[in-house]
């Protein structure tokens, strides 16, 4: 399991109710699942992570977060997660203002459009990036609306959304996001993660 | 009461009070099983069967002699494995296959015919609880059914929240549409001005309303496939001809095909149930008894619900049967979905497709081993 995964899965407690919006193949909601007694569920768009899902025994639906998502009660889970999947929505406020609704608590990672490597790419090279987190080429990238840690950061705090927890991620190497050291994370690493209330 | 040899039978002794306000007892449900039920008696799912099925879920039906209606699912290792679970099917009360219906007789042994009191979808269910007690069975496993089988289980589940752990309702609707009331109207229109329904009593007048319902098994039938799997397999293409024979005969593949399709229908259907039977969907309107509020139905089950639609079902199609994710998802149950990609129309839940088989074997066996 990415390391990712492994941070996302330490900011949630045992025996909580969480739904994983984006849940892919299901790998996070099966360590969930099995390591933390987590009632997991997940909302997917693909029919064949559904599938994939349905072979490990988790309990997902296939349908698109914004659309969705509207369907859950207010407060209705203790934790909704959101896996690099922000900047792929036509409306990135809408579904995060959603998932402040259903979620008591919200954790949402991007690329950092930030990182030194992106900034490189694009600066040396004059082509849009390409890197581990941002793998795909300019004219079939799902990603619509790419920010950076910085970007991110500014957005929240201007709306009435808490941040209990930020962290920045640079493969393995995990570390505190605050407003002294958010030009430096946001240049070295290539992973946000935000824990967020509203 | 076993009218007919191979179909197994167990007379209901309570009575059993309907929607329409009568009540029946001592009446016969016909049913089948296939599996072994364990010493736990924790392994048992219950199908419902759809609009013309009956209890011969798999294997060699043996009044029809063709394959059970849900050979492609139900069997040793398959999707719902009898190597592992067993299925209990029972005939609907209104059908033809040896539960109680309009063919049999009333009290004064006179057939029913259209005096047959109408009979719900919740009716249906409420005759089919019987078999739980009958095989001392306390919970089931799973309730599994679609099209009709599917607004059985929604039924069944809403009557008796904590007597199923797994809910699977496939390709269906909490209510019946306008559109899906039209197509069975017409249907019950084919038979009855067939000149030889007189007035549901055919069989004591020694006829047979074949034609009407030929015609109401051909619209319907139409209703099960898609345009695209209907283009596919017979486009425009010729019956057994060279060029058009400018009359009336079946010129075309497809006319050929719908007309084998009523003729074999007649052979194994009563006229009679198939009007009782589509009254009976018609009716069904879940939210309606719960004032409106669909989620009610579920509010006291704990049970873990997976949904099921395709993507080329116009019939039930995949708004409907979202619409139920819906419901249980504003109350917080547990219920998974999927929508199965196939251009097989309606009927894609009877036949071999392979998504929608693995997925439920899937969901069947890995919740069972979380059991």
């Amino acid at each position: 399991m990415k390391n990712e995964f492994q941070v996302i899965a330490d900011l949630i407690e045992k025996n909580k109710k969480v739904l994983d919006v984006g849940c892919a193949d299901g790998t996070l909601m099966k360590f969930l699942k099995d390591n933390k007694n987590i009632n997991i569920r997940g909302l997917e768009i693909s029919k064949e992570k559904v599938q994939e899902c349905i072979a490990k025994g988790l309990t997902v639906i296939e349908g698109n977060a914004e659309k969705d998502l509207k369907q859950f009660p207010d407060k209705s889970f203790d934790y909704v997660v959101l896996s690099q999947t922000l900047q792929a929505f036509i409306n990135p406020e809408l579904v995060l203002d959603e998932l402040l609704r259903v979620g008591k608590k919200a954790i949402v990672t991007i690329p950092n459009f930030g990182y030194w490597k992106v900034r490189f790419h694009l600066l040396f090279k004059g082509t849009m990036p390409i890197t581990k987190t941002l793998p795909d080429e300019w004219y079939n990238t799902p990603n619509l609306h790419m920010c950076t840690i910085k970007d991110f950061f500014y957005f929240v705090n201007s709306r009435d959304i808490k941040i209990f927890k930020s962290l920045a991620l640079n493969n393995l190497n995990k570390s505190i996001i605050n407003e002294s050291n958010l030009g430096v994370k946001n240049l070295f690493a290539d992973l946000g993660i935000f824990l967020i209330e509203k | 009461m076993n009218t007919e040899k191979n179909i197994k039978t167990l007379i209901v002794k309570k009575p059993l009070k309907l929607d329409c306000g009568k009540t029946i007892k001592d009446f016969p449900i016909a049913y089948e099983t296939y599996g072994s039920l364990n010493s736990k008696k924790d392994n048992a799912i219950l199908v419902f069967h759809a609009l013309t099925g009956d209890q011969f879920v798999t294997g060699i039906n043996p009044i029809t002699n063709k394959e059970g209606w849900w050979s492609y699912a139900v069997g040793p290792d398959k999707a719902i494995d009898t190597n592992k679970y067993f299925v209990i099917c029972s005939n609907v009360i209104g059908g033809c296959m040896g539960s109680y219906g309009p063919s049999h007789k009333d009290p004064d042994q006179k057939i029913f015919g259209t005096n047959f009191p109408v009979i719900t979808i919740n009716d249906m269910v409420n005759a089919q609880y019987n078999l739980l007690d009958h095989f001392g069975i306390d919970k089931l496993f799973s309730i599994a059914g679609g099209s009709m089988g599917g607004m059985q289980v929604l039924q069944f589940i809403s009557n008796f929240p904590d007597k199923s752990k797994t809910v699977i309702p496939i390709a269906t609707t909490s209510s019946h549409s306008a559109q899906n009331i039209a197509f069975n109207e017409l249907g019950r229109q084919a038979i009855t001005a067939d000149s030889n329904w007189k007035d549901g009593n055919y069989t004591s007048n020694d006829t047979n309303p074949g034609k009407g319902l030929a015609v109401a098994r051909m619209a319907a039938h139409i209703t099960y496939l898609s345009k695209k799997g209907l283009q596919e397999k017979f486009g425009r293409k010729l019956q057994e001809r060279e060029d058009l024979k400018f009359g009336f005969d079946a010129d075309f593949q497809i006319e050929s095909y719908l007309r084998y399709q009523g003729s074999v229908f007649v052979d194994r259907f009563d006229a009679n149930s198939y009007l009782y039977i589509t009254r009976a969907m018609d009716y069904f309107d879940l939210a309606k008894q719960f004032r409106g509020n669909l989620s009610e139905a579920f509010i006291n089950t704990k049970a873990k619900f997976f949904i099921i639609s395709f993507t080329s079902d116009w019939l039930y199609p995949t708004q409907e049967n979202k619409d139920i994710v819906i419901a249980l998802n504003s109350i917080g149950a547990d219920v998974g979905f999927v929508e199965i990609k196939s251009d097989k129309g309606h009927d894609s839940f009877l036949l071999d497709v392979p998504d929608f088989l693995n997925a439920l074997k899937n969901f069947l066996d890995k919740s069972y081993e979380e059991n």
